[in-house]
């Protein structure tokens, strides 16, 4: 049993005290579950997609329960950049924690104008969402074509201050390929997996249960999906990954960061529990204490083969 | 701070074939008020999303809430099927309950149908035996008059304990009791003034008690229900459309679970 253990982790220069932080959308900007915990407990704070303008997003039903998961398709609802600069930024300075600013986009336009506005702001690092798929333009059309991934990793690495990772979706034939691509425009690390994208029907109505028709699909479902894809881009690719994918606890973000993940990022399992990712990093913790592993880096990638 | 809770069931019955009531003791009944809500959390680790059940009574001397909701799922069944003593994880109180200070003074009439019927119960007794505790609330003072109109298929829930209290008009979708109808035509029936209103129930009944309190200029306040994943107001799943923009959001969305569940019925573009 070891009394001290390093939990940090650095990515692309960026030290985070642990390496657990919120998934986007699922932690808003933090206020909500601010009163449940103090948010200096995380690695990172990763805020809900913001937009260079408000986004109205999907009409409702926007989610539903699944057999260990939930679909969503909110469609990206948010205040847009200059209201998210003015109100949410300010609150999140308050904690001893890192902000990633999760920014999205219907062309390559959006994501450069709200990259632009971010650039002289305390904002720790960008996670760009080319994998969102509950919109229509943009999101996900980016995340599932290799060329189109890397030029707009490109252009928006050209105009970044900040470091940048780049969200990628798992709904593809081949992550490896869309990892190599990304790190090829210049992405200073990528995070995986968004949403699976699914369907449900109500057999009485005979209609889909949400308003969009499809769904992302997130929690325990799509765990062992996502550490498979964590492991697979890990080995693809240089630059750090960032695994997300119904994380419960911090026996799932083991799992990932073994798999090769330098980060864990908890989302959904928030909604069943609200101090969810409080609790994964101290979890972390105590498991490196409890085996006598000096530094959580010390797992990263670890799996024995 | 708030924090992951433990409701205790103290007691548990089922009141129709497929409507549950029990009492639970939980930390924060004391600041929690009518047209609130608590999520509860299933020990089924399958079904990951809280299930948010309104609070229907309230008896802060105990620190005990009263929840009567309608089998309607698998998640329901679940909590339908908690005994005396168990243990169930929930976060609450929720959201931002009915405007009680309003009717201090006033002539309220409060108007529900179906599962719309429970908060109404806690509208009442918070109304007339606990005045609200919540913190920031001043003594509320009781409304001048209370008066019920209620809407049901045919079982008739809750009634004995909300008539105890106030006038109760009572509509049934089959005639079985009161007038053969709804709840407007409950409304109908009702010979005493009032001049503000409450309502909970289904998005159509809503609509129609929206018209109906326009055309008498009457203010009328509804609790909205939409499917909700956090119920914090953090995932923005339970959104109702509006007619003037969210201050922070700026769209015609607002958050069921935190702006609302209760809204004054102009705000709502979905009842106009």
């Amino acid at each position: 049993m070891l009394n001290k253990v390093d939990t940090s982790v650095t990515i692309a220069g960026v030290t985070l005290k642990n390496p657990v932080m919120t998934a986007s959308g699922t932690f808003g900007s933090g206020k909500e579950y601010g009163e449940f915990f103090d948010l200096s407990r995380l690695g990172a704070v990763v805020t809900k997609g913001i937009a260079p303008v408000p986004w109205k997003g999907n009409p409702t039903i926007r989610v539903a329960e699944t057999p260990s998961g939930m679909l969503n398709a909110i469609g990206l609802m948010g205040p847009g950049v200059d209201t998210f600069i003015e109100e949410d930024l300010p609150f999140l300075a308050q904690f001893d924690t890192k902000t990633i600013v999760n920014v999205c986009g219907h062309c390559e336009e959006d994501y450069l104008a709200v990259v632009e506005k971010l650039a002289d702001t305390r904002a720790d690092m960008l996670e760009i969402n080319i994998s969102c798929p509950n919109v229509k333009e943009g999101g996900i059309a980016f995340g599932t074509d290799p060329k189109k991934a890397e030029a707009v990793t490109a252009a928006v690495k050209k105009i970044a201050k900040q470091p940048i990772i780049v969200k990628l979706s798992p709904n593809v034939t081949d992550i490896r390929e869309i990892a190599r691509a990304v790190e090829n425009g210049g992405a200073d690390a990528v995070s995986l997996i968004n949403t699976i994208t699914g369907m449900k029907i109500d057999v009485r109505s005979r209609r889909f249960v949400l308003a969009n028709r499809t769904g992302g699909l997130s929690g325990p479902a799509i765990h062992p999906v996502a550490v498979r894809m964590v492991y697979e881009a890990a080995h693809a690719v240089k630059i750090p990954v960032i695994g997300m994918g119904g994380v419960t606890n911090a026996e799932d973000a083991l799992e990932m960061i073994l798999a090769g993940a330098s980060a864990v990022a908890v989302g959904s399992a928030t909604f069943r529990n609200p101090l969810a990712a409080a609790e994964t990093a101290d979890g972390i913790e105590a498991f490196l204490k409890e085996n006598e592993i000096a530094s959580v880096r010390e797992l990263i990638g670890a799996v024995r083969e | 701070m708030k924090s992951l809770e433990k409701a205790r069931i103290i007691s548990r019955e089922m009141l129709t074939d497929d409507i549950c009531s029990f009492w639970a003791e939980v930390p924060f009944a004391v600041t929690a008020r009518a047209g609130q809500f608590v999520s509860f959390y299933l020990a089924d680790p399958s079904r990951i999303l809280p299930r948010p059940i309104s609070i229907c009574d309230i008896n802060r001397r105990l620190c005990a809430l009263r929840f009567v909701f309608r089998i309607v799922g698998e998640g329901t069944r679940q909590l339908a099927q908690l005994r005396t003593g168990d243990l169930v994880d929930c976060i609450g109180p929720l959201g931002n309950g009915y405007p009680l200070e309003e009717a201090s003074g006033k002539r309220l009439l409060l108007a529900a149908g179906g599962l719309g019927v429970p908060p109404m119960l806690g509208c009442v007794r918070d109304l007339y035996d606990e005045p609200c505790a919540a913190e920031g609330d001043s003594f509320v003072k009781p409304p001048k008059a209370v008066m019920c109109a209620l809407g049901y298929r045919h079982d008739l829930f809750l009634y004995d304990e909300i008539s105890e209290n106030t006038a109760v008009s009572i509509a049934t979708d089959d005639g079985s009791s009161g007038v053969h109808g709804t709840v407007i035509d409950a409304i109908r029936e009702i010979r005493l003034p009032y001049d503000l209103i409450f309502a909970c129930g289904p998005k159509p009944m809503l609509k129609a008690l929206a018209a109906f309190a326009r055309e008498k200029e009457i203010p009328l306040y509804v609790s909205m229900e939409e499917r909700m994943a956090c119920g914090v107001g953090t995932c923005l799943g339970c959104v109702c459309e509006t007619t003037e923009p969210d201050p922070h959001y700026h769209v015609n969305f607002r958050r069921v679970c935190k702006d609302g569940p209760v809204f004054r019925a102009e705000e709502l573009a979905e009842l106009h």
